[in-house]
Formats: structure tokens, C-alpha cells, sequence
């Protein structure tokens, strides 16, 4: 939903650092390295980040100061990282989080119980 | 273990100036932050500070923030960041977890300055993404330059609620409306007079009923509430939006003086769990400190100056300087603090329905129920009067601790007297030249220069602008009444950008004579 601010009346255009990609869910974006991965996510229209565990209902930013959790996402292959304070680098694989998991819950199931696969 | 004399807890407005004072008097000082750049919450305030002179007054909140962090930085205080302080024990000792390691500390005197962290209120939809706090939305606009949405519906009128909806209207997100379940616009009226005039609706006595959509927010019900807060069935009201933002208050994080054995208390006047501390942010631990926030709710000024006290506090308590110089110093400090503890907004007035000002003045009931003073309340303020010529119109309604007004203009045409609180006056025998200065100076935009014998059947009005793109000399728009509404066709006449109006641009406007007292706000044609 969100979109980058190309020239605010008061702080001009914003300090970015050099652009980068990164892969969400298979998918290649575009970032700037150094800003959280939870803020090139919004820029990229991605709002949700995670699905709970006990109710498989989605989850994105709330606080943006890695205070909440709600935007914990897998990041290189570990789970639970806070996206809003986690400086996004050239590369990252970055996977929404089903529970703690990167794999949907439907395929979760399949490969036998939850708690056997942390 | 490393030892300091000062270990501070929290690099924001109040632990920075805290260290500042503290590496002043020759004490090795000491800042651990959690986060990974220092100010706190100082770089997301895009706004022009209250208060004097004295209290940074119209500098804004990110441009206080470098100041302190060069102050600090040329005293010598080591600010590590990324460095969470996770525990803080008797004997002030306290643990930090930097990267993956835990480091151990001791501090001749601790000083914690956490903050705060924001309120929730629940409703149906609430965990949906697209439902934040204000201060995240902050955090994506101000810090990160990213729109935390395109439309966007916010939940509460203090002054948190309405300089975020006033900042979200700045990065370019249409405000759909401004809710709240309190009667009455609980933060200053001149934050809500600019984000009303813009055309936000605002809608007191209201709440959410619930969020809408399935993956993410896409719509939202509020609904009107009686004076027990239950919905009134049938008042039902739905916007189409993409982001709601929550600004229903901060608790103090106060958790580490708990762990440390502070006497706590809670008490709701400063925001929940705080500890028991006195004038000097004193505890009931010897040798632990507080200051901002996390020892009572209040604002970055006030952090600011508590700061100081406390780090003056602890150069005393390590014998770095004599009680004399404490005395004196807090003085000067304390008269400060109290500077700013004054008017309708102090601490002592919370929660109280004040009906005058200090002048015996009828307080605009429109501005408390609808955002904007209304035209048939406007003249009664002192600031609002008329003569030949251009002349200041100051639409400041309400006696709260402020002054640059006083100060910017060069011919002296504004009084405002030695009590800070009182409402700006025109005095009637200095020449106004219409260069604007107060117009930028106030930080509640809520002066503007009126000439209402501009040419036949028209006046001009010069009003601050900070919105992009910035209208060009020539263009020809609609004038906009203080509640947003667009009264009539209007041209414009100037457009003055100066580094002393510090990216508050001047806008003059050519309006039809009538509207000289009605025209607030500039909308572009279409």
C-alpha cells in the first residue's frame, strides 16, 4: 500500500543508501540497503508478514520499532526476525513466517507434525 | 567489567542532555540505546517547537536532535547503539546485549531515561496489517521516506493524533478522518486548526466498531458513543481506507527501575507504572535516576530540561560539583520546567473542562468538537483584529507556553508580555510591513497576514504552507475556510521561501473582500 515519498516540504529528498535486491517469497524486489527490510517490504505494496500459529491470521507492521514482534518474518533461513529493525542487505531471502516456519501450514501438515520440524 | 561514573539508559532528549551535563562537570559518561540511530523519538518530529527561547521554541524536533548529539559527541560521551540493556540490578550494575553477546557494566550512578511506548486499543480487525501505531507511521515517513499507506483513518486528537495526521497530509496520504472517543480534541487547538482547514473531518465521541477486510485493512466502521463509551446503534459510519493509525497514548517503560527495586507506583496523572522519584529524578534507589518519559508522560521539552536536572543531580551525588552549583543550577532548570507547565495544557489541568482563558475568554467549543475555531467565535481573540493595510491575524485560542511570535516580528506589532501563556495581541500603534516573520515563527501556524483593503471587492491573506508542490505565483485555486471547505476562487499572488522561515513557505492569496476572515487555506484548481 505504501509508496516512496520522492521530496518531503520539510526533510527534502530522502538519505538512502545504494539500491539493492532481494528475494521475498520468490520474488525479487528492490530496496535500499540499510533501511529495515519491513520498510522496502511497504514499499513494495507487501503488507502481511506472518501468519499466527494458533489462528492462521495474518500479521504486518504495528509498531515499526521492533518493540511489537507482529512483523517477524523468516530472514536467510531464521526465523523470528524483527523486519522493522532488521537492515535489509543485498541478497537477503527474505519468506513470510506460517507459526515459526517458512512453509504454509497446509504443506506443514504434510511433512509431519509442527513441533517435530523447529 | 568496565566501570563509568554515569551509565545512561536511553539516548533520547532526556538521557542525551543528562550525559551532556554530566561530561560537562568531568564525569565519564556512558549511553546504551537499543536502537540503531540515537534521538529517540526527536528525528521523527518534523514540527516547530513550543514554548520560549529558552525551550528551543520553533526549532524543529530532528534539528534539536543534531543539536544534542553534537553536543554530546564534542563533550566526549560514548553513545553505543544497538545495545539493549536487559537487566539492572542492586549496586547498579546493569547487563547490555550487543549483537549476540551479553556485556556487563557497573555505574557509579545509573541514569535511566527509556521513554515510553505507545497504547493499544482493541477493536474487531485490530491485528489486521495495515492497522499501526501513529508513531510506526512516523517511523516509515519521517525516518524511512515511505507512505505507511494511501488513506488513512486516524484514532485520537492529542497532540500525538494530530501532528501525525498533520505530517501523514505532508508525505502525501489523504487523512479520511480524525477520530475520537473523548468529547472533546484533547491536544493543542492550533495542531488541530491546520489539520482541519486542510479538510480532514474530525469525529469526537466516535470510535472504531471494527476493521474491514480479509488479508489486510481495507475499510473501516466507527460509530458514535454515549458518555459511558457504548455505540449508539445507528450512528455507523464506513470509510474506504488502507491504513488506520492508533495515537491513544504511551506507558512509561519503566520495567528495568522495577527490576532494580525501585519504589514503584502507579499512577495514571503520568501515564501508569512509574517510579517514585523526586524534583532531582531521584529514586528510592541511591545512585539511580530518571528523567523523561518513563518517570511521567510529557513531552521532548520537558525530557529535555528533566534531563539536565538529573545529570546535574549526578555530578553532585559523585562529588563533582558543590551543592551551591546544584542549587543554582536546578533553579535555573526548575523555572524553565515551570515555563512550560503552564497554561490549559498543564499537568494540574488534565482532564479538566477548562471554559476561559486566563483572559476570562470563552473557549471556542467548535475547536474542541470540530477541530477549527468557528467564524461566529473567531473575533473575540485578541490576536484577531482589523485595521488599514496588512496586519497579523493570530488565531491563537488557547494559553498554552509559548512566545516566538513575540520575538520574530522586527517592528514589534506583537505583544504577548513576560507570562508566557498569554494569547498574542496586536498592538495597534507598530507598523506591521507584512514580512512574514511571525507568520513562519509560529509553530502552530496560526498566524496569518491579512490586508483586507487590498484592491476593490478584494483582500489578500499570506498563510504558511508546507506542502508539496509548492504553488506557483499566478496559479489560480480555490480559498479554503478553517474547516477545509472551498469558499471561493483565489489567485495567487506570492509564494516566499526563506532559510528563516526554515521550510515554512508564505503563500499570499488574492481573495474576494468577504472572505479576508475566512479564507485560511489554499487548494489548487483542478
Amino acid at each position: 500500500m505504501g509508496s516512496r515519498i520522492k521530496k518531503h516540504p520539510i526533510l527534502g529528498a530522502p538519505e538512502k543508501g545504494k539500491k539493492v535486491t532481494f528475494i521475498c517469497d520468490g520474488r525479487t524486489l528492490e530496496g535500499y540497503e540499510g533501511e529495515p527490510i519491513a520498510v522496502a517490504l511497504r514499499a513494495a505494496g507487501i503488507m502481511k508478514h506472518r501468519y499466527t500459529k494458533k489462528e492462521h491470521t495474518p500479521r504486518g507492521i504495528f509498531c515499526a520499532i521492533g518493540r511489537c514482534t507482529d512483523c517477524v518474518m523468516v530472514v536467510d533461513g531464521k526465523p523470528n526476525i524483527r523486519t522493522c529493525v532488521t537492515p535489509l542487505r543485498d541478497g537477503m531471502k527474505v519468506q513470510t513466517q506460517y507459526g515459526v516456519l517458512p512453509e504454509p501450514f497446509a504443506k506443514q501438515w504434510q511433512g509431519g507434525k509442527e513441533h517435530e520440524k523447529i | 567489567m568496565k566501570r563509568y561514573d554515569l551509565i545512561v539508559v536511553g539516548a533520547g532528549p532526556s538521557g542525551l542532555s543528562a550525559a551532556i551535563e554530566a561530561a560537562k562537570r568531568g564525569l565519564k559518561v556512558t549511553v546504551f540505546d537499543e536502537n540503531e540511530k540515537p534521538g529517540g523519538q526527536l528525528f521523527k518530529q518534523i514540527h516547530k517547537f513550543f514554548g520560549s527561547k529558552e525551550h528551543k521554541a520553533k526549532i524543529r524536533g530532528f534539528v534539536i536532535g543534531e543539536e544534542l548529539l553534537r553536543e554530546a559527541s564534542e563533550l566526549g560521551v560514548k553513545v553505543t547503539l544497538n545495545a539493549t540493556v536487559i537487566g539492572l540490578y542492586q549496586d547498579k550494575e546493569i547487563v547490555v546485549k550487543i549483537g549476540e553477546a551479553i556485556h556487563h557494566y557497573k555505574g557509579d550512578a545509573i541514569l535511566v531515561a527509556t521513554g515510553a511506548a505507545e497504547n493499544v486499543v482493541t477493536f474487531e480487525g485490530w491485528t489486521l496489517p495495515g492497522v499501526i501505531g501513529a508513531g510506526a507511521a512516523q517511523t516509515m515517513m519521517n525516518l524511512h521516506g515511505v507512505k505507511p499507506g494511501n488513506k488513512v483513518l486516524m484514532l485520537g486528537s492529542g497532540n500525538v493524533g494530530l501532528v501525525v495526521s498533520f505530517q501523514l497530509l505532508q508525505s502525501g496520504c489523504e487523512v479520511a478522518a480524525l477520530v475520537d472517543a473523548a468529547p472533546r480534541v484533547g491536544g493543542y487547538g492550533v495542531h488541530a486548526s491546520k489539520v482541519a482547514r486542510c479538510g480532514v473531518p474530525f469525529y469526537l465521541s466516535h470510535t472504531i466498531v471494527k476493521a474491514e477486510g480479509k488479508d489486510c485493512v481495507t475499510g473501516v466502521t466507527i460509530a458514535e458513543v454515549d458518555k459511558n463509551f457504548q455505540f449508539i446503534p445507528g450512528t455507523e459510519k464506513h470509510f474506504d481506507v488502507d491504513t488506520i493509525c492508533l495515537a491513544v497514548g504511551l506507558s512509561p517503560m519503566s520495567q528495568l527501575l522495577k527490576m532494580s527495586g525501585c519504589e514503584m507506583e502507579d499512577n495514571p496523572a503520568r501515564g501508569g507504572q512509574v517510579p517514585i522519584c523526586d524534583e532531582f529524578g531521584r529514586t528510592s534507589m541511591e545512585g539511580i535516576y530518571v528523567a523523561g518519559d518513563v518517570s511521567g508522560i510529557e513531552e521532548a521539552s520537558s525530557a529535555m530540561i528533566e534531563g539536565r536536572i538529573a545529570g546535574i543531580a549526578a555530578a553532585h551525588y559523585l562529588g563533582y560539583i558543590s551543592g551551591e552549583e546544584l542549587t543554582e543550577k536546578y533553579q535555573e532548570n526548575q523555572a524553565a520546567l515551570q515555563g512550560l507547565r503552564q497554561g490549559m495544557f498543564a499537568p494540574e489541568n488534565r482532564g479538566k473542562q477548562i471554559e476561559r482563558t486566563e483572559e476570562g475568554i470563552p473557549i471556542s467549543m467548535s475547536l474542541l468538537k470540530k477541530g477549527y475555531i468557528d467564524e461566529k467565535e473567531i473575533e473575540r481573540f485578541p490576536g484577531v483584529s482589523h485595521k488599514a493595510g496588512i496586519h497579523p491575524v493570530m488565531e491563537c485560542s488557547q494559553n498554552i507556553p509559548c512566545n516566538p511570535c513575540q520575538d520574530a516580528c522586527p517592528k514589534k506589532c506583537i505583544k504577548i508580555g513576560s507570562k508566557i501563556t498569554s494569547l498574542p495581541v496586536v498592538d495597534e500603534s507598530a507598523q506591521c510591513i507584512g514580512c512574514g516573520m511571525c507568520v513562519a515563527s509560529c509553530s502552530g501556524q496560526a498566524i496569518f497576514l491579512v490586508r483586507e483593503d487590498y484592491e476593490p471587492g478584494f483582500s489578500t491573506v499570506t498563510l504558511p504552507y508546507e506542502f508539496l508542490p509548492l504553488p506557483e505565483i499566478g496559479d489560480k485555486g480555490y480559498g479554503l475556510d478553517r474547516s477545509g471547505q472551498s469558499v471561493c476562487e483565489a489567485q495567487v499572488l506570492d509564494v516566499k521561501s526563506s532559510k528563516a522561515f526554515d521550510c515554512t513557505n508564505l503563500l499570499t492569496i488574492k481573495v474576494p473582500a468577504d472572505m479576508a476572515m475566512r479564507a485560511r487555506f489554499y487548494a489548487a484548481g483542478k
